[in-house]
Formats: structure tokens, C-alpha cells, sequence
């Protein structure tokens, strides 16, 4: 973005009516009163240019300024400014949760944290993760990665990632470390490692301090943490914190480094190095594919839901378990016999908070929209344009929902065959209802 | 997948803490915990004991222990329940205690809960019992499906409904996660007929005896935490309050019209694969 810069002798002309050069820098004035006592305005004066050369009369009372056309765009959000840490006096460590492998909410959360934390001083906020593939931590003001992950591959290895933790304390000694209280992520290693630091620092016969759990506010250079039985804990900050979500602001006005450090390999006692030859405790077996349906629905993680666009049942039946999605319904859908109760979406429902939420056939009342307020992503599959549904998606898909999901399924190579039997069905449930 | 099955069993035990309910505050089982005692209840059935380090004058907590030892009902012999009470006050560190006693009864398995529901509630007792005892520990288990003299294969709670499948060298201890199974109702008679033994003779290094770290700390009543403020952090006024003005609901999706059913259908599993909700071999 350029800098706008003022002509100081050009501002001191334009005040001055008696200055010899006023008309030059003066702009012609759109509001005058006549000789007669009536009110002019000039339109020719009023108003500025747009980026497209087309002039603009804005009433909103935004202050206009005569700009010529592709003249400088003000960007709505503010520029960061940008801090470097060349020399360290310490280190914050902070492990982020990296849902997907982006940062989430809570992990910029985690950072702000960190912010205040080294508020005022030279301390270098580091970022430890164990993926390489993640950026936006410059944003999210990080001045310097450490990435862990050529010795942990992706696989749940809680012990090796504390032996690298381990290291990376051995190496910083750390200030703080900050982790995300989150079972079984964050909050599993950050205990691990607090219980770990704590027998090595009573065989040195140093205490350590018990770490902070489920921190979430720091005011007055103290911790406020949630205890049990309706209890907050106020203390001095210990070295290990694990906070939970929203414990902190995310900084949004600096912008950092994010400088790479490499972990260099400390020499090891025998004693030390024994116990890393020892296998491991815990050993993932791989994840367990866990049938949709059972998912219960508020934590599934992608769901289609179905509405009164929807007629034909089974096939809509079959494209769920085809996409691997669990079922979800409106409140017309269930009313009308299609869908369980359990399965109905929005406020008088369960609230969900899908990763992917595709809702086929839904106009989307506001009590639908209130229950997928916390999914991320959103598509919309309905016949009518202007529908709230549509607005609120990320993707709308503008036709029939029954004919879709039937193609959807023949392109992923599961059309649903035999549809005969329930048409069959049908008829014969219409000659019983005709009877 | 039935655990009780297997035909060895190490010998288990449950730790187990007192509970507050939720909403009336009422003491009681704590919900966790409960769901540990019926897991190694479903594992090892009438074998399992209990274990609570805790001050035995207090008369709430032993209603509250009663009320585990009456969950030993429906299993193949009707022995009561035994618990082992750790003699302790309320400012002693429970870790030493715990540990030397389960060092010395000789358990392989310790199931408990992720995090105590009174006191500070901080679910580290379990991860320091571990390492002072040199154990392994997994947090967040569902279900176990298999036990062996040398290893438990558990199921790990993730977020979103997802299932991990861990396979745990003994000794070891579990954190059990909220979704496991219910626990069975608290009986009346049964709670009778359970036994409450007291232990009082740990061989304990006398440092060990108080927890000294929490004395600095000031306890106060949970505030509600504030709600965040959706801030819109822009230069000019204008911009503030389109922000403050605007409609939450309006995004700027793409609406794609027109498009014959094939050609929806290629977009739509086109969006699901580059948002990874597909997998991309999916045929």
C-alpha cells in the first residue's frame, strides 16, 4: 500500500482565501449560498472517483476526497507491523494442536497467550510442531519453528514425541511452555511432559511447580485456571501451561519472523540414552474406521441432511452411505415421518459441528441455520436460488436434490440399483392407503 | 468383541475420587470414574479392586465410595466389593502414597478417570503415577478389546467420533474417557456388603508426605469466563460500522446455476475431494 502524503505549503493555500495561489489548490466548493439567499450545489464538485473511472456520489458519511481514478485503495484491515528478535533472552515455547494441519482457533489463542506472556520483553515466542508442512506463523507471531518432524513420522507416538520435547528443554530451557488442553492431544503431552521435567527436577532436587491445567485467563502476572467443584485457581505462572480454548486474544497488530531453528543433538548421559532403547509403551494400531451412523450427531464430522426438497428417500438413504456421511434431517423432514427424531439439525435439534455440512433440499430457517452455526464448511443443494440456505453456503449448487445425489452416486461408481422393489412398495403402500 | 473373553487377566485395579453432580452439586460418583469401575467390572469382573487415597473421618466421602462398591452387582460371584482407603489429610500429596501401594499389592492394570471432579481437578495424578512408576499411560480410552498377560489393545476416544487403536504394554494405566460405557446403577445392598479397608502402613520418605506446591495458591469461586467480542480492528469509522451493521449470515459462497445433474455431481465430488472430505481414490 503507498503512503498518502500531504503538501504542507499545498494544505496551507487551501486554508488561506487570501493566498495568492488559493484557486489553484483549492477544491471548488459543491455548497454555496447565492446573492438571493438560496442554497447551490454545484454536482459537478461533489462526489469522488471510482476505482472503475466512474464517479460516485457517496451519502453514507464517509469522508470523500477527489481521488483520481486507480488511486490508492485503503485496505480494510490495518497493516501488521513487523518485529525481528535477533538475540533471544529467553524462549516461550508453544505446541500448537494444528487440526488438519493449519493452525486452528485455539492454537492462535495459544499464541496470544504467549504474547502476554513475553509482553515487554525480549522473549522469542517459538512455535514446536511435528508436521513441516504448516504456514501462517509469521500471522500468528511466531519468531521462530521448530519443526520435530523428521524424527516422529505421523503416527501416535506420545513417548518418542516427549523424548523430543525432552531435547528441545535439554537445548532452550525454556521460559514457559505453552500447550492446548485438549485430551487427547495437547493436554496428553503437555502432561506428560510436566510429570516427566517434574521426577527429573526432584532426582536434581530442584521443585518444579506443578503445571497450570486448563488455564484460561492471565491478568497481574498471574494464572487464572478452572478446578474442579466450581473452583478457579489464581497463582503465579508456572512453567508448563495448558490452556484452554479462547484463554487469550490472538495478536492481530504485529507480525513476526518465524525464523527456523534446528534442534542440535545433545550429548546424553548412559543413563539417559538406556531408557530410549527401551520400546515403546504405547503403539498405534491405526485408526478404526467407526461406521456414521453411530457417530452421534452433534460431533460427526460430515454430515447430509435432508429437507422437504428431498422425495426420494431411499436414494438419498443410499447417497449417505455411499459418501460416508452421517444422516441428518429438518425439523419438516422428521415431522414428516422421513427421518428419526434423533437426527434432527438446529435448535430444537442437535446443534452439529460438522466439518462439512451439506443440507439438500433445505431453505434453511433461521432455527436450522442457528443448529450449523459451527460448521465450517457448507454446501447447499436446492432448487431455489434465493433461499437463506443458499446464502449462508460456501458452495450452492443450484438443482434438483434427488437427480444430484443419484448422479453423485453413479460417478463414484455405486449407482443404487433396484429401484424397482421400492417402487413397487410404494404402489403397493397407495393401494393399502386406497383401500 | 467381548473382553471377558480373554483368558488371563492381570490383576486391575480402579482409582476412584469423589464426584460432584454436575448441575444439583450433590457428591456422589464422579462420571468418569464411575465408567473406569465398570469397564474393569466388564474386564475382570468381581477381581477388580478399588483404591482412593483419602481423609477417613469424612463421612460425605465414604457415602461416596459406598456408592462404587455398590456397582458390584450382576457379575458371576456375589463377593462384595473391596476398597483400599489411603489414609491421608487433605493437604497431603496423594502420588507417593498411591504409588507405593500400588508397587506393593502387585497391580498390572489401573483404570481411572481423566481428571477428578473436586479439588483442583488438574487429571495429572495419573501421568505422575506413571512416570514415578515407570509405567505407560494412555488418556482417552473407549473401550478396551483385548487383554493379555503382556498387553492391552484399547480403543482412544478422538474428536469428532473417530477411533484410534492402541496396543499398551503392561503395567500400565488408562484414563477413561467420557464416552465409554454407562456405568451400571449404584445398589444399595451391594454397597453394604462392600468392604472398606484402611491402609495406613506405607513405607513412605517423610519429605514425600505434603503436597507443599499448592500452599502460594489462592482458591477462589469459578467466575463465568467472558464472552469474546467479535472486535473489528479497522482504521476508519466506516469500516467499524459496516462491520457492526452487516448481517453475520453473509458470506461470499460461490452459487453455481445452470448445470445439468452430471455436471453438478463432478463439481460437487470435485469440492468434497480438494476439501479432503473425500479421499481422492474414491471410485
Amino acid at each position: 500500500m503507498s503512503v498518502r502524503r500531504l503538501d504542507p505549503h499545498a494544505e496551507r493555500a487551501r486554508r488561506n482565501r487570501l493566498h495568492a495561489r488559493h484557486l489553484e489548490f483549492a477544491r471548488p466548493a459543491w455548497r454555496w449560498t447565492s446573492v438571493d439567499g438560496v442554497t447551490r450545489i454545484n454536482p459537478h464538485a461533489l462526489g469522488a472517483i471510482g476505482p472503475n473511472g466512474i464517479k460516485r456520489i457517496d451519502r453514507s458519511g464517509a469522508s470523500v476526497e477527489t481521488s483520481a481514478a486507480g488511486g490508492p485503495q485503503t485496505s480494510a484491515e490495518p497493516v501488521r507491523r513487523r518485529i525481528t528478535i535477533d538475540d533471544p533472552a529467553g524462549y516461550i515455547l508453544v505446541v500448537p494442536e494444528l487440526p488438519e494441519g493449519r493452525l486452528g482457533d485455539h492454537d492462535r489463542d495459544l499464541f496470544g497467550l504467549a504474547r502476554q506472556l513475553a509482553d515487554g520483553t525480549d522473549l522469542a515466542v517459538t512455535a514446536v510442531t511435528f508436521r513441516s508442512d504448516v504456514d501462517g506463523f509469521e500471522e500468528a507471531v511466531a519468531d521462530r519453528i521448530m519443526d520435530l518432524s523428521e524424527d516422529i513420522e505421523g503416527r501416535y507416538d506420545p513417548e518418542s514425541r516427549l523424548a523430543a520435547l525432552v531435547e528441545v528443554e535439554d537445548m532452550l530451557a525454556p521460559r514457559h511452555w505453552i500447550f492446548a488442553d485438549s485430551l487427547p492431544d495437547g493436554g496428553d503431552l503437555g502432561r506428560r511432559l510436566s510429570a516427566r521435567l517434574s521426577s527429573r527436577g526432584e532426582s536434581r532436587g530442584a521443585e518444579d511447580p506443578p503445571p497450570a491445567t486448563r488455564v484460561w485467563q492471565f491478568a497481574d502476572g498471574k494464572t487464572r485456571s478452572r478446578a474442579g467443584d466450581r473452583l478457579d485457581i489464581l497463582r503465579d505462572v508456572p512453567r508448563v501451561l495448558l490452556a484452554l480454548p479462547e484463554c487469550a486474544e490472538p495478536v492481530s497488530e504485529t507480525r513476526h519472523e518465524a525464523r527456523t531453528i534446528v534442534l542440535e543433538p545433545v550429548a546424553r548421559t548412559s543413563e539417559e540414552t538406556g531408557d530410549e532403547n527401551r520400546p515403546s509403551g504405547v503403539i498405534d494400531r491405526g485408526r478404526v474406521t467407526v461406521d456414521p451412523q453411530q457417530i452421534p450427531l452433534a460431533q460427526a464430522p460430515f454430515i447430509l441432511s435432508a429437507g422437504r426438497g428431498v422425495s426420494d428417500w431411499e436414494g438419498y438413504h443410499h447417497a449417505a452411505r455411499v459418501l460416508g456421511a452421517s444422516e441428518g434431517a429438518s425439523r419438516v423432514a422428521v415431522d414428516d415421518g422421513n427421518m428419526p427424531r434423533a437426527r434432527q439439525v438446529g435448535a430444537t435439534g442437535t446443534f452439529v459441528s460438522a466439518s462439512c455440512y451439506i443440507a439438500v433440499g433445505i431453505s434453511g430457517a433461521v432455527q436450522h441455520l442457528q443448529g450449523i452455526a459451527r460448521c465450517q464448511r457448507v454446501i447447499a443443494i436446492n432448487s431455489d436460488p434465493s433461499c437463506d440456505m443458499v446464502k449462508r453456503a460456501d458452495l450452492a449448487i443450484i438443482a434438483d436434490g434427488d437427480a444430484l445425489l443419484a448422479a453423485v452416486c453413479e460417478r463414484l461408481g455405486q449407482p443404487r440399483i433396484a429401484s424397482a422393489p421400492a417402487d413397487q412398495w410404494h404402489a403397493e403402500e397407495s393401494r393399502h392407503v386406497a383401500a | 468383541m467381548s473382553p471377558r473373553e480373554s483368558t488371563v487377566s492381570p490383576k486391575t485395579v480402579a482409582l476412584v475420587s469423589s464426584g460432584r453432580h454436575p448441575v444439583s452439586g450433590r457428591a456422589g460418583r464422579a462420571r468418569e470414574d464411575a465408567r473406569a469401575v465398570e469397564m474393569g467390572l466388564a474386564l475382570v469382573g468381581a477381581e477388580l479392586s478399588l483404591g482412593h487415597a483419602g481423609d477417613p473421618q469424612d463421612a460425605s466421602l465414604q457415602a461416596c465410595l459406598k456408592e462404587y462398591l455398590g456397582m458390584f452387582h450382576g457379575l458371576d460371584d456375589d463377593r462384595g466389593g473391596r476398597l483400599s482407603l489411603l489414609a491421608m489429610s487433605a493437604e497431603d500429596d496423594a502420588v507417593p502414597r498411591l504409588a507405593a501401594w500400588l508397587e506393593q499389592s502387585g497391580v498390572r492394570l489401573v483404570l481411572t478417570g481423566q481428571r477428578a471432579e473436586c479439588g483442583e481437578g488438574s487429571g495429572m495424578v495419573g501421568y505422575l503415577l506413571a512416570e514415578r512408576l515407570g509405567w505407560s499411560i494412555a488418556t482417552g480410552v473407549a473401550a478396551i478389546e483385548h487383554c493379555d498377560d503382556h498387553s492391552v489393545t484399547v480403543l482412544q476416544a478422538l474428536p469428532q467420533g473417530q477411533r484410534r487403536r492402541l496396543e499398551i504394554r503392561l503395567p500400565c494405566l488408562i484414563a477413561v474417557d467420557s464416552v465409554a460405557d454407562a456405568p451400571r446403577q449404584s445398589a444399595f445392598g451391594p454397597a453394604r456388603r462392600g468392604r472398606i479397608e484402611l491402609v495406613t502402613d506405607l513405607a513412605l520418605a517423610s519429605e514425600a508426605r505434603v503436597d507443599a506446591a499448592r500452599r502460594d495458591w489462592q482458591w477462589e469461586p469459578a467466575r463465568a469466563r467472558p464472552k469474546r467480542l467479535k472486535v473489528v480492528k479497522s482504521t476508519n469509522a466506516r469500516d467499524r460500522f459496516r462491520a457492526a451493521a452487516a448481517k453475520s449470515s453473509a458470506s461470499n459462497g460461490q452459487v453455481l446455476t445452470d448445470l445439468t445433474s452430471e455436471e453438478a455431481a463432478d463439481k460437487l465430488i470435485a469440492y468434497l475431494r480438494a476439501e479432503k472430505v473425500l479421499a481422492p481414490g474414491d471410485q
